[in-house]
C-alpha cells in the first residue's frame, strides 16, 4: 500500500481525514498514484492536475523523502521507501494567497 | 406563509441566510465549502431545492455542488469543462493572442422548468449547459466561435461570461454578457449568437461603437417583459425596448454612472435599481456614501435610496452578480458588499437593514421565494 497526505482543503472534498492508504498497481509513479486517487475518489478529478493534459496544477507540489518531486517525470518511479508504503506522497498546496 | 432564502457566495465560502416573508429575523448557515472561492450559488426555478454551487480555487480549479435539499447537504458533480474542438486564440492584455483556457464558472443559470438543465457562464467566456443535473457539462461552442471570438479580450476581473437571461416567453431565446466583449443574443437555444451592442459607446476601446470590446457589466430583465432589457455597462446605464437591437443611455441624474449590479422590481418591471461606484480607477461608492439609485421611470429619474446604508466612510463595492430581488408582495431588494455585508430592504428599497455585516467579500448574492 502507498501512503499518501492530500491538502486539507482535498480531504475534505473526498471526505477523509488523516492520511490515506492506496493500492496502486503496477510502476510506482506520480501517474499510477494519482490515475489510483482519482479512481477511488472521482470528486478530486480534476483538483490535482488537468482532467484533458493531465498536467499538474501550479500551486501543487508531489514532495517524498525531503524532496520535491514536481518536476520530475510522471512516469518516473517513486522513491522505493513511497513504494514500499515506508514514506508518505505528500501532496501539497502551495503556501499563497490568502 | 411564504418565506425567502438568500444564497450568497464569498471568497471564503457559501452563506445560506433564511428568513419567513416578514423577513426580520434571518437564520444563518455556513460557512458551506469553508475556505473556497464560492462565485455563485442559484436554485432552480423548477424546483428551489435544488441548488447549483459554483466553487473555485486557484490551487484546487473547479468544483461544482449540488443539493437536492435546499442546501442542507451537498455533493460534488460533474467540474470538467472542455471546450469543444479546438479552441483558438482571444486577445490578452497586451493585445496578443493567446490560447483560450477555461478558469472557473462564474454564474449558474438553472433551466426555468427543468431542474437537470443549467447553463454555466466561464472564464475564460464560454457558455457551457449541463442536462443531466452537472454530471456532464457540454459547451454550446456557437458563441466563443462567433467571427469576433478571436478579438475578445479580458476586464480586469479576466474574460469572463457573467450573465445568462432565459427568455421565460421563448425557449429559443437568451442573452449572454462578456466582460470585455459585449452582450450577445441567441434565437436558437444557444447554437447562434449574434452581438447586441448598438448604440454602446466605449471611450476606452479605439472605436467607441465597435460591434463588440465593450466592458458590460450586468444585464437584467423582467420576466413580463424580456424585450425590455437594463444594463450597467463599465460607464453608463443604459436600456433597450428591442432585445438589444439598440440601447440608450439611461444614467440621468445618477452620482456615477459607473457601477457593477442592476436588477429591476419584481412586480414594477419599470422600477430599476443599481449602486453607483465612483470610478473605474476607485471602486467605491461616490463620497464614502453607499447608495442603491431606485428608478421608477426605466431609467432617467433616479432617486437615492439611504436609510439604513452607511453614508459616511464606506468604501465598499457591490460586485456584478451580488444583487437579487425576491417576488414576495411587498418587494424584498438584497446586495452584498467586498466588506462582507448582506443588505436587505423589505420595501423595495426604501428602507435598509444588514442580515449580516461580517462575511468574507460578497461575490454573489441569489434569492429564493419559498411557497
Amino acid at each position: 500500500m502507498i501512503r499518501v497526505v492530500l491538502p486539507a482543503h482535498l480531504r475534505t472534498l473526498a471526505r477523509i481525514s488523516g492520511e490515506l492508504e492506496l493500492s496502486v498497481d503496477g510502476k510506482i509513479t506520480q501517474r499510477s498514484v494519482v490515475d489510483a486517487l482519482e479512481q477511488r475518489f472521482p470528486t478530486l478529478r480534476g483538483t490535482i492536475r488537468d482532467h484533458t493534459t493531465k498536467k499538474r496544477r501550479p500551486y501543487i507540489r508531489f514532495f517524498a523523502c525531503e524532496k520535491d518531486l514536481s518536476h520530475d517525470s510522471l512516469d518516473a518511479p517513486l522513491p522505493e521507501s513511497v513504494a514500499s508504503g515506508t514514506e508518505p506522497l505528500l501532496i501539497v498546496g502551495a503556501i499563497a494567497g490568502g | 406563509m411564504s418565506s425567502v432564502r438568500v444564497l450568497v457566495g464569498t471568497r471564503k465560502g457559501a452563506f445560506i441566510l433564511s428568513a419567513d416573508g416578514k423577513r426580520e429575523n434571518w437564520d444563518v448557515s455556513g460557512p458551506h465549502f469553508g475556505g473556497w472561492e464560492i462565485y455563485h450559488v442559484k436554485g432552480s426555478p423548477a424546483d428551489p431545492q435544488r441548488l447549483y454551487a459554483s466553487q473555485t480555487s486557484s490551487w484546487f480549479g473547479q468544483v461544482v455542488q449540488r443539493s437536492n435539499d435546499g442546501g442542507q447537504t451537498w455533493e460534488p458533480v460533474g467540474n470538467k469543462f472542455e471546450y469543444a474542438g479546438v479552441p483558438g486564440t482571444h486577445q490578452w492584455y497586451d493585445g496578443t493572442a493567446r490560447p483560450w483556457e477555461f478558469k472557473r464558472v462564474w454564474h449558474f443559470e438553472p433551466s426555468l422548468n427543468d431542474p437537470d438543465t443549467v447553463y454555466a457562464g466561464v472564464e475564460d467566456a464560454a457558455l457551457f449547459r449541463t442536462t443531466d443535473a452537472g454530471q456532464n457539462w457540454e459547451e454550446l461552442s456557437g458563441l466563443r466561435e462567433h467571427k469576433t471570438g478571436s478579438s475578445w479580450q479580458p476586464g480586469a476581473g479576466g474574460m469572463c461570461l457573467h450573465t445568462i437571461l432565459l427568455d421565460p416567453k421563448n425557449a429559443q431565446r437568451m442573452f449572454v454578457a462578456i466582460s470585455a466583449a459585449g452582450a450577445f443574443c441567441s434565437d436558437d437555444a444557444g447554437k447562434t449568437w449574434k452581438p447586441i451592442n448598438q448604440g454602446l459607446r466605449s471611450e476606452f476601446i479605439p472605436d467607441p461603437t465597435a460591434e463588440v470590446g465593450h466592458c458590460v457589466h450586468r444585464i437584467a430583465m423582467h420576466p413580463s417583459r424580456p424585450d425590455v432589457l437594463f444594463m450597467q455597462k463599465h460607464w453608463d446605464v443604459l436600456r433597450s425596448d428591442n432585445a438589444g437591437e439598440m440601447w440608450t443611455e439611461v444614467s440621468g441624474n445618477l452620482p456615477s454612472d459607473f457601477g457593477f449590479p442592476i436588477d429591476v422590481h419584481a412586480h414594477e418591471p419599470e422600477t430599476i435599481y443599481v449602486v453607483p461606484i465612483k470610478s473605474d480607477s476607485e471602486h467605491f461608492p461616490p463620497e464614502g456614501k453607499l447608495r442603491v439609485y431606485r428608478s421608477r421611470s426605466g431609467g432617467h429619474e433616479w432617486e437615492a435610496l439611504t436609510n439604513g446604508l452607511p453614508q459616511k466612510d464606506c468604501y465598499v463595492n457591490v460586485l456584478r452578480d451580488a444583487m437579487a430581488v425576491d417576488s414576495l408582495d411587498s418587494c424584498g431588494v438584497y446586495f452584498g458588499t467586498t466588506g462582507g455585508q448582506v443588505y436587505a430592504s423589505s420595501d423595495a428599497g426604501d428602507s435598509w437593514k444588514p442580515i449580516v455585516r461580517d462575511l468574507p467579500a460578497v461575490l454573489s448574492v441569489e434569492v429564493q421565494t419559498l411557497a
